[in-house]
C-alpha cells in the first residue's frame, strides 16, 4: 500500500467520523442536563434523508444541513415534552422514536431513492493543506469535517471551562443543588436536549450530502450509527475528547475492514464489516475497566508502586454518568 | 440583617406544618430552633430560604417586607440555607462547585475566584484544596463549602439544618467557632437543631417548636428541663404496666459495631429475651435504623457477634436470619413492605412458601378469608393494597409476618395511624409476644408509645447507643435529655 493511499485514507476516516462526533456531542450535552435521548438512530436516518431531499430540491446546501438539524429538534422537542413536562419514561419515548423515525424516513424518502444530488465540495485550508502529511489528512476536508473538530474543542470548553458549562453539569448531576443555585432547571433541560437534538440531526445530512452522499433508503449504510453514537457517549464518559476520540477508532476500525480484506481472502467480508462494532466495545470496555469492583480486587494484590501507576491510570479514565440521568425534576 | 416572621401559616393537606408563627431575631444573634421531628422546623426554614412560600404571613429583613420566590431570591436579599444533606455536586472539584451559580463572566477567572477563595477561608482557618474532588471531601468539609459559598455570594443571614450530624467533634468546634466570629460580624444564624447539648453550647437564644406550633422561647441559662418539657409537650406516665416474664434468650449481640459513611455506632452488648418488647428511642437519624436493620441480617456489622435463638448468624444474608424466626417490618408500608398494584390474596400468596409450580388460587382464597378476618383488615381478597388506609395496610403486614416469629424488628409500627389502629396494632403484637414468645424490638420517635409499650428501652444519640433501660423506672425528663444528647456521661 503507498503512502498517498494510507493518508488519504485517513483522510477518510477523519471526515467517516464527522458525523458521529455530531451525533455523540449532541448526545453528550443532552445526557449532561439530565435527559436521555434514545431516538438518536431513527432521527439521524429521518434527518438524512430530509436533508438531501430539501437540498436536491431547492438545490441549497445550507438549506440541506439546516432541515437535517431542525428534524433533529422537534424529534428531541417531542422527548423533551414528554419526559420533562409530562415526566414520561424518558427511555420508552426515545427508543419508540427511534424506531418510528426509521421507518418514517424510507417511506417518505422513497420518491428521492437513488437520485443523483449535490455534495458538499471539498475546501482546503490554503496553506495548511500544503503541509507534508498533515496537509493532507486533515486540511484537505470539507467544511463540516472542519466544524467537527472546531466543535470538539467548543463542547469541551462549554462544559468544563464556562460557567454555565458548570451549571450544565450541576444540573444533571443534582438538580437540588442547581436550582439552589438560581439554574431554572427544567428550562435548561429544553435547551439542551433541543440544541443535542439539532446536533445528532447534523449527523443526517453529514451522510447525505458528505460521506455517504445521496439516499439509497434501507441500503445507505446509516441504520445503526445512532446507537453506536449513544454507545460512544456513555463509554466516552459524558466527556466530548472522548468521545470523539471513540469516533475516531471506530471510523478507523471500520476503514481497516475495508483495506485489510483483499489481503485476507480467507475471512469472510461480512466479518471485516462486522468487527468494527464488537472492537468497539471491548476498546471501550477496557477503557472504563477501573469502575468494577474486581479490578480493584486484583489491584490491591499488587506491590504498592505498580498499584499505584494503574490506579492513577485508570482514576483518569474513569467516569460515572450524571447522577440525575433520566430522572425528572420536581420543585418542591 | 435582623430578621422577623410574622403570622407564617403553612399547611400540607390536613397537616398545619407552620401556624402562626411569630419570631424577631436580631442582627449578630445565633437563634436556635429547637423541637422533634416534624415540628415544623424544616417547613419554618424553607420559607425563609424560598424554598416554598407560605400560605399567610410575612418576612421582613432589615424592616423591609420582602417576598422570597426562590432560593436564588433568598440569596439575592442575603438568606442563605446549608442543608442537612449538603446541597453540592460530589463529582465537580471545590472550586468548580464554588463557582457554579455566581454571577460574573461566561469564562471565570479561575486565578482571581482562586485567591479570593483563599483569603475567605483563611479568616475560618479552613484548609480546603480548591482542587479537590467533592466526593472525597467529609460531610464537615462539605459544609465549610457552602459556607464559604454562601458568605462569598453575600450571605447576611445564615441557616444551618442539623449542621451537627455526620460531622467529626473537631469540625462541630471549628464550625462553631466560625459561626461565633460569623455572629460577631453582625451576621445574623440560625441553627436548627435537636440536640440541646449543641443548643446549649452555642445559641444566644431559642425559640422551640411543637406540632407547627412556637411554643416557647428562652436564653441562656437555659433550663434543660424546661427545654425537654416545650419539646414533648407534657408526657403522660402509663402506671400499671403488667410485669413480663422474659424467657430465653432471643437475640444476643456481642460487641456488636456497626457502621455507614455517617456514623459508626457501637460496640452493642444486648441480650433480648422472648415475650420482651425493647423499644428503641432517639431523634431520626441516631443511628437506631442502622441498628435494626443489622438485627434483620440487612446489614453487615464490622466487628462483633450476633446470635439467634442460640445460632451465631454472623455476617449471615438476610435469608438466614428469616429462617431462623427473625423478621423485618420497614416503615414505608408502600416502598417496602407492600407491592402496589397486587391484591391482599396475591399478597399471602406472595408470602407463603407454597408447594408446587402452580398457584392453588381457591386455598390462597380461603387463606385471604380468614387473614383478614383475624386481623380484622377493612378490605377483600381482590382489594389492591393501595387501596387500604394506613391502619389496614399496617394490619396486611402483620398479618403477612411468618407465623412463629422468634424475633419481631419493627420500624414506626403505628406512623400515620389512628389512636384506633394504634391500640389494635399493639394488641395484636403484644399477643404476638404473650402467645408465641417473640421478642420484638421497635424504633418509634413517639416518646408515649415507647414509655407505654416497651418493657426496656435502648437510647440512640448520634450513633451513641444506651445501655438497655428499664422502662418503669425511667422518667420522661430523663428519656428526653438522653434522646437530646444530655446526661450520657453516667454510662
Amino acid at each position: 500500500m503507498s503512502l498517498e493511499t494510507i493518508l488519504t485514507g485517513l483522510a477518510g476516516v477523519l471526515a467517516a467520523a464527522a458525523p458521529v462526533i455530531f451525533a455523540a456531542i449532541g448526545e453528550t450535552l443532552t445526557e449532561r442536563s439530565g435527559v436521555i435521548n434514545l431516538s438518536a438512530n431513527g432521527k439521524i436516518l429521518l434527518a438524512a434523508m430530509a436533508g438531501f431531499a430539501v437540498a436536491v430540491s431547492t438545490n441549497n446546501l445550507l438549506l440541506g444541513c439546516l432541515a437535517g438539524m431542525l428534524i433533529g429538534s422537534l424529534v428531541a422537542a417531542v422527548v423533551a415534552f414528554s419526559s420533562i413536562t409530562l415526566r414520561q419514561s424518558q427511555v420508552a419515548v426515545g427508543f419508540v422514536l427511534a424506531l418510528m423515525c426509521r421507518d418514517l424516513s424510507y417511506f417518505l424518502g422513497n420518491p428521492y431513492m437513488g437520485l443523483s444530488g449535490p455534495r458538499i465540495p471539498s475546501l482546503p485550508i490554503p496553506v495548511l493543506s500544503d503541509l507534508p502529511v498533515i496537509g493532507v489528512i486533515f486540511f484537505r476536508q470539507d467544511i463540516l469535517t472542519y466544524l467537527s473538530y472546531v466543535l470538539i474543542f467548543a463542547a469541551w470548553v462549554w462544559i468544563f471551562k464556562t460557567r454555565p458549562g458548570l451549571m450544565l453539569q450541576g444540573v444533571g448531576e443534582k438538580p437540588a443543588a442547581a436550582f439552589v443555585r438560581g439554574a431554572n432547571v427544567n428550562r435548561m433541560r429544553y435547551i439542551y436536549t433541543l440544541v443535542g437534538g439539532a446536533l445528532i440531526g447534523l449527523a443526517g445530512p453529514t451522510y447525505s450530502l458528505s460521506v455517504k452522499a445521496g439516499w439509497k433508503g434501507t441500503i445507505s449504510g446509516l441504520d445503526g450509527i445512532g446507537w453506536i453514537a449513544l454507545a460512544i457517549t456513555i463509554f466516552g464518559g459524558w466527556n466530548p475528547l472522548r468521545a470523539a476520540f471513540g469516533a475516531y477508532l471506530f471510523a478507523l476500525l471500520q476503514w481497516l475492514g475495508l483495506v485489510l480484506q483483499p489481503s485476507l481472502p480467507d475471512i469472510p467480508s461480512q466479518v471485516l464489516q462486522v468487527a468494527p462494532f464488537p472492537l468497539m466495545i471491548l476498546t471501550l470496555l477496557l477503557v472504563n475497566i477501573g469502575n468494577t469492583e474486581w479490578v480493584e480486587r486484583v489491584l490491591a494484590s499488587l506491590p504498592e508502586g505498580v498499584r499505584h501507576a494503574i490506579a492513577r491510570l485508570i482514576r483518569s479514565l474513569r467516569a460515572s454518568p450524571p447522577a440525575a440521568l433520566g430522572t425528572p425534576f420536581e420543585q418542591e | 440583617m435582623n430578621v422577623e416572621l410574622i403570622g407564617i401559616c403553612k399547611t400540607f393537606g390536613p397537616v398545619k406544618a407552620n401556624d402562626n408563627i411569630h419570631l424577631r431575631i436580631p442582627s449578630g444573634t445565633i437563634q436556635g430552633i429547637l423541637g422533634e421531628n416534624g415540628a415544623g422546623k424544616s417547613t419554618l426554614m424553607k420559607v425563609l430560604s424560598g424554598f416554598i412560600q407560605a400560605d399567610q404571613g410575612v418576612i421582613l429583613l432589615d424592616g423591609k417586607e420582602v417576598r422570597i420566590h426562590s432560593p436564588a431570591d433568598a440569596i439575592h436579599y442575603g438568606v442563605g440555607m446549608l442543608h442537612q444533606d449538603p446541597l453540592d455536586f460530589p463529582p465537580m472539584k471545590v472550586i468548580e462547585n464554588f463557582i457554579a451559580g455566581s454571577p460574573g463572566k461566561i469564562v471565570p477567572n479561575s486565578k482571581e475566584v482562586i485567591a479570593r477563595f483563599y483569603e475567605l477561608q483563611q479568616q475560618f482557618d479552613f484548609a480546603l484544596d480548591p482542587q479537590a474532588h467533592v466526593d472525597r471531601l467529609t460531610v464537615g468539609e462539605r459544609q465549610q463549602l457552602e459556607i464559604l459559598r454562601l458568605l462569598w455570594l453575600g450571605a447576611q443571614v445564615l441557616i444551618l439544618d442539623e449542621p451537627t450530624t455526620g460531622i467529626s467533634s473537631l469540625q462541630k468546634i471549628k464550625l462553631f467557632e466560625t459561626l461565633r466570629k460569623l455572629a460577631a460580624q453582625g451576621k445574623t444564624i440560625i441553627f436548627v437543631s435537636h440536640k440541646l447539648e449543641d443548643v446549649e453550647q452555642l445559641c444566644h437564644r431559642v425559640a422551640v417548636l411543637r406540632r407547627g406550633q412556637l411554643v416557647g422561647e428562652a436564653t441562656p441559662p437555659y433550663q434543660m428541663d424546661d427545654l425537654v418539657q416545650m419539646m414533648f409537650g407534657k408526657v403522660v406516665s402509663f402506671g400499671g404496666r403488667e410485669s413480663y416474664k422474659p424467657g430465653e434468650i432471643a437475640l444476643e449481640l456481642k460487641g456488636v459495631s456497626i457502621e455507614d459513611y455517617r456514623m459508626r455506632i457501637g460496640p452493642v452488648n444486648l441480650q433480648a429475651r422472648k415475650r420482651e418488647v425493647i423499644g428503641l428511642a432517639g431523634m431520626e437519624g441516631s443511628g437506631q435504623l442502622l441498628f435494626l436493620r443489622a438485627c434483620a441480617g440487612l446489614i453487615r456489622p464490622t466487628a462483633g457477634r450476633m446470635v439467634v435463638n442460640g445460632k451465631d448468624l454472623t455476617g449471615k444474608s438476610y435469608h438466614a436470619f428469616l429462617k431462623n424466626g427473625v423478621v423485618y417490618m420497614p416503615a414505608s408500608r408502600m416502598e417496602e413492605g407492600l407491592v402496589p398494584g397486587c391484591s391482599l390474596m396475591e399478597h399471602f400468596v406472595l408470602a407463603r412458601d407454597q408447594a408446587g409450580f402452580f398457584v392453588d388460587w381457591d386455598g390462597a382464597k380461603k387463606t385471604a378469608r380468614d387473614q383478614i378476618a383475624a386481623y380484622n383488615i377493612h378490605g377483600r381478597p381482590d382489594s389492591t393494597v393501595e387501596s387500604l388506609s394506613g391502619g389496614n395496610q399496617q394490619r396486611a403486614l402483620l398479618a403477612l409476618m411468618r407465623t412463629p416469629a422468634s424475633l419481631i424488628l419493627m420500624e414506626h409500627p403505628t406512623r400515620g395511624l389512628d389512636i384506633e389502629s394504634t391500640l389494635y396494632i399493639w394488641s395484636l403484637l403484644k399477643g404476638r409476644c404473650s402467645d408465641q414468645d417473640s421478642a420484638i424490638l421497635f424504633i418509634s420517635s413517639d416518646l408515649d408509645e415507647i414509655l407505654q409499650y416497651s418493657d426496656r428501652i435502648l437510647v440512640f444519640f448520634a450513633g451513641r447507643v444506651s445501655p438497655a433501660l428499664d422502662a418503669a423506672s425511667i422518667s420522661v425528663d430523663q428519656l428526653g435529655q438522653l434522646i437530646g444528647g444530655r446526661g450520657w456521661d453516667a454510662f
